[in-house]
């Protein structure tokens, strides 16, 4: 029983976690993934490609000013944001689909809360040494040498923070202007405000809350583990094998009443979020499997099999505990939940390539002005007036001809010509990856039904072509 | 209040005094951080309101250490607004209201800032799509009493129509033929037979031949022997589909019974010339605007 001796404080001090380095599998695989991730997030800004002279070189670039959003091949304008939206709703998918086949993938690897952390932590025993060293410098009174430690390692974590936070900026503008414009204090304040503010909470978030963000800030671990069922693949410690526990030294003095778990506490000194995974599946793991690699180093030295915690799905662990054979991950990754999950992300992705792939790179919408709907001119004919928008989002300027389908005795006019100049169509050059707006006047004789129906047709007139069409109005006065 | 603590085995937590459907419920501490957190946005908070206006006093607010306020946030942002206008403003009260169009930019600030100062000062009359009422006329159209060019509409904006303290103003004095007796009744029905003929609303007939006479001889001197109108003189064309108070009979009866004297303000003497030279460009821009006379020639 523990019972509180002194009346319980309402808020609790932090436990130091001071995780020992570890050897193995999943620590190779969470390097590899560590090195992809943060070479994406470092290297994506800096790759070039070339859309010719008007517009940017820059692969990935999200363009708030002009509202454009660049990657690679691909340009979105604000009225296609529901390529983002798809985006979302793959990612969401995605999440399902891993989280229902893996369990929590994306917290143990490829959080930037754990890639950060794992890196400072990396930082931190280069630095102060491994999990004892550490241990022996936490309680060791301030002094120089332990001032000039955490000085050191403060500023490195600093400079990492630094990195971290500016390149966060040149996602939103060419990277090498920026970087420029940067170190020589040119740069627009809200580039340095941005570096300013991620450099602060990299380095708190990564150097100091760490596993806190995980338990308390983030409410992604409680969605997530909302999403696991039986057949998900969690970091299981099998305690029917491993218990009753006990040291080398016991389980030779009484052999047959110990399991296999040593009590040698190293899946519990390697967690980075501080707990003991065999207590149980909870909330503060995020499946990083750094305590199987630690576990099974220690089951070969003793010449145990190793996987006394291991990744392992719910019902599996139900089935071993009762006699059974282990069941291949396989079955637990193809089921007919993942299957289904795949089936609906890979045709969310496939539906948005598709209309990527047939989308127009030319459009017309035009909106009729209704203060005043007509206008009688002397003469009796009626003129209408629309504003229209022509949208050219294609990197290179283009001239377009606006005529009208569906009302042929019409004479069309802009703001600045005139009635004698008015004819069937309007020829206009739309800039490069941009909107025209266009102020048409349209003239149509008197009579005729009150509301008649036309369309607006634009039609460029180099030779890759491409057309586009606006149903409109046309409105006169009641006879 | 019950004194006897009850600690959850497994976490070594105290349980708290309550129970739904048998959950119970741990009293876990929060972290140590959080308090800090809490306690930072307390002390964040006090700053704020010394800093900025807050606390609410008998007659008004505290007005803060840094003496910011909403009201003299917006006067720095119209006072940035207007300097930012100042060389565009000079730029088009400098340039010859026909040499506009060919600066397309400064043509463009100038319609803008005309669309503004219309919703100011001309919607009371000519409503705020410019398409006017009865009496008032609607700007968008092609028929103009003095002049749809640009020059012609600065001018009557300028100076405007039948002000009669000021000699530059525009003034057409049409007589009231009925009223002052110049005309017979039988004559007034035939002249607005007539024009009901030429501006090709009735069939022609013995009284409109009878109104032909009379009009030659009392309206074709300001509206022309066709009824054509004569912009220098302010007098409406008769032949078109337009009417600033109606074409049916009993209006032109009307109209040539007492005549029609409608009034716009000179806005000389309220608005500056450059302003007054959007108000033209924004005007002459709703479709409805002559060709510039000259554009090569520069103004007058």
């Amino acid at each position: 029983m523990l019972a509180p001796t002194a009346p319980p404080s309402l808020y609790a001090k932090r436990k130091g976690v001071y995780p020992k380095a570890v050897n193995g599998f999943y620590r190779r695989l969470k390097w590899a993934v560590m090195a992809m991730t943060l070479a994406i997030y470092w290297g994506t800004p800096w790759i070039r490609w070339d859309r010719g002279p008007y517009a940017p070189d820059q692969a990935v670039l999200i363009d708030l000013a002009h509202r454009r959003f660049y990657m690679f091949a691909i340009e979105i304008w604000p009225q296609e944001f529901y390529y983002v939206a798809g985006l979302l709703i793959m990612a969401g998918i995605g999440l399902f689909l891993v989280t229902s086949a893996v369990g929590r993938a994306w917290c143990g690897y490829a959080c930037p809360q754990t890639v950060w952390t794992d890196l400072y932590q990396h930082v931190e025993r280069f630095i102060d040494g491994d999990r004892n060293a550490q241990l022996k410098l936490a309680k060791a009174p301030w002094g120089v040498r332990k001032l000039a430690r955490r000085l050191v390692k403060w500023a490195v974590w600093l400079g990492i923070a630094f990195i971290t936070g500016g390149a966060w900026i040149f996602y939103f503008a060419d990277a090498p202007t920026l970087q420029h414009a940067f170190w020589i204090g040119t740069a627009p304040p809200v580039t340095y405000a941005t570096v300013a503010i991620l450099t602060a909470t990299t380095f708190v978030l990564g150097g100091f809350m760490r596993e806190q963000v995980c338990i308390y800030m983030c409410p992604w671990p409680r969605i997530q583990t909302a999403m696991l069922d039986e057949k998900s693949l969690v970091v299981t410690y099998k305690d029917w094998r491993g218990e009753q526990r006990g040291s080398l030294k016991k389980a030779e003095a009484r052999p047959g009443s110990y399991g296999d778990c040593l009590d040698c506490n190293q899946c519990v000194a390697v967690c980075p979020t501080g707990i003991d995974i065999r207590e149980g599946p909870q909330i503060g793991c995020i499946t990083c499997a750094l305590c199987i690699d630690a576990c099974d180093k220690v089951m070969a030295q003793v010449g145990r099999p190793r996987g006394l915690i291991d990744y392992c799905t719910e019902e599996s662990a139900q089935a071993e505990r009762n006699g059974a054979e282990p069941q291949p991950a396989i079955r637990t990754l193809l089921r007919a939940r993942t299957i289904a999950y795949f089936c609906i992300w890979s045709s969310v992705g496939l539906a948005m390539l598709f209309a990527l792939g047939v989308r127009s790179r030319l459009d017309i919408s035009a909106q009729q002005d209704r203060n005043p709907i007509f206008v009688r001119l002397s003469d009796g004919a009626i003129r209408n007036a629309y504003t229209v928008k022509l949208r050219n989002m294609e990197a290179r300027p283009r001239t377009m001809e606006i005529g009208i389908a569906g009302a042929p005795a019409g004479r069309l006019w802009t703001e600045g010509g005139t009635r004698e100049t008015a004819g069937a169509t309007l020829r206009t050059s739309v800039p490069a990856d941009s909107v025209a707006r266009l102020r048409v006047f349209l003239l149509l004789p008197s009579a005729g039904p009150a509301r008649q129906d036309f369309d607006f047709t634009v039609r460029a007139t180099d030779r890759e072509g491409g057309s586009a069409r606006e149903p409109a109005r046309f409105e006169r006065p009641p006879a | 209040m019950a004194d006897e603590k009850r600690v959850d085995p497994a976490t070594g937590t105290e349980i708290k005094h309550h129970e739904w459907d048998g959950i119970q419920e741990l009293d876990t501490p929060l972290p140590r951080w959080w308090l800090w957190t809490f306690y930072a946005t307390i002390l964040f908070a006090i700053g704020y309101t010394i800093a900025y206006p807050a606390w609410p006093m008998i007659d008004r607010a505290t007005g803060g250490m840094l003496g910011w306020s909403s009201r003299g946030a917006l006067e720095k942002e119209l006072e940035a607004r207007e300097r930012q206008m100042a060389p565009i403003r000079l730029a088009i009260a400098e340039t010859p209201i026909t040499a506009l169009p060919g600066r397309p930019q400064l043509m463009q600030a100038a319609v803008e800032g005309g669309r503004a100062a219309f919703r100011v000062h001309c919607v009371q009359c000519h409503g705020s799509g410019a398409a006017g009422s009865r009496g008032y006329p609607n700007l968008n159209d092609d028929d103009w009493l003095w002049g749809g060019d640009l020059i012609a509409i600065e001018k009557t904006i300028t100076d405007g129509v039948r002000n009669p303290d000021h000699a530059a103003t525009r003034t057409s004095l049409m007589p009231a033929f009925g009223k002052d007796q110049l005309l017979t009744l039988e004559q007034i029905d035939d002249v607005v037979a007539h024009v009901r003929v030429i501006s090709g609303q009735d069939k022609r007939s013995a009284a409109a031949q009878r109104g032909a006479r009379v009009f030659a001889d009392n309206c074709a001197v300001c509206h022309g022997p066709a009824g054509e109108g004569n912009r220098a003189v302010g007098a409406p064309r008769l032949t078109d589909a337009i009417w600033l108070y109606g074409g049916d009979a009993d209006t032109i009866r009307e109209t040539v019974w007492n005549s029609r004297h409608g009034v716009m303000p000179r806005w000389n003497d309220k608005l500056d010339k450059a302003t007054i030279r959007m108000l033209a460009a924004y005007v002459h821009s709703l479709g409805g605007g002559d060709a510039v006379p000259s554009v090569a020639g520069g103004g007058r």
